[in-house]
């Protein structure tokens, strides 16, 4: 019985620690993309369905304010998740040929979360955007 | 032989901005799941992603595992000249695919 309890307890640490684990992925995954820039709130704007029935195929969108110019444009953006397996969601290169710089694709999302997306523009500066989403089946979790 | 779509004006005006959709059959196995064994799966993903339009790539997509299966993909470009826009996926186990559009440039 002991040993039960022992091991729930156990357990819930372990989840605990993995949760926060999960938020520090995030973190040290957009650092690594950033490489020791500091990125300002603006610009970008994520579009995803703030409630999500089935997290194996969400419709995703993100779009960046940018006259997109041979002189200023979007070069690349990453975008990231809290709470799945992996904090990396996808990167997109574009350029000064995009004429706008908008990007939709279908993501998984685990769990209830933020998504963050993180700009990079030719001057070299970095601007972020986030969107929360709720998650009613989640993606990833369930055997075959 | 993975079965690709891809969306592309047939015809536009020089200078207009054109939307390109592409998508691509693909399973996009995580990694992260198990088989009723308890066995893992092993990860088979697309990993890249590109679009090169008469030979000098537009755009370029690194995706994860957080990519739902079937990946599609929208993005834009300016349409400069007519001639061909060529589409590359490749991924876990040696996957390719590639397909192409032609365009026509007013």
């Amino acid at each position: 019985m002991r040993r039960r309890i022992f091991l729930i307890s156990a357990g819930a640490l372990a989840f605990g620690a993995m949760s926060r684990a999960r938020a520090d992925a995030m973190h040290d995954a957009m650092q690594a993309v950033l490489d020791g820039a500091k990125p300002q709130e603006g610009r970008v704007s994520i579009d995803l369905p703030p409630l999500v029935e089935n997290g194996n195929t969400v419709p995703f969108t993100v779009k960046v304010e940018c006259p997109m110019t041979a002189q200023e444009y979007v070069r690349a953006i990453h975008v990231f998740n809290e709470k799945n397996p992996q904090p990396n969601i996808a990167s997109f290169e574009l350029g000064a040929r995009a004429g706008r710089a908008v990007v939709a694709t279908r993501i998984r999302l685990a769990d209830s979360q933020t998504v963050v997306a993180l700009a990079q523009m030719s001057d070299g500066s970095w601007w972020s955007g986030t969107a929360h989403v709720i998650v009613t089946i989640a993606a990833c979790t369930e055997t075959v | 032989m993975a079965r690709a779509l891809i969306r592309v004006p047939p015809r536009a005006r020089r200078g207009e901005v054109i939307e390109i959709k592409a998508l691509v059959s693909h399973i996009m196995e995580t990694g992260f799941r198990h088989d009723q064994y308890g066995k893992a799966i092993p990860r088979d993903i697309i990993q890249v992603f590109t679009c090169s339009y008469n030979g000098a790539e537009i755009f370029r997509a690194r995706f994860y595992p957080a990519i739902a299966a079937n990946p599609f993909i929208s993005f834009t470009t300016i349409a400069t000249e007519s001639g061909t826009l060529r589409f590359d996926w490749s991924g876990d186990n040696g996957f390719t695919a590639s397909e192409s559009a032609a365009i026509t440039v007013e």
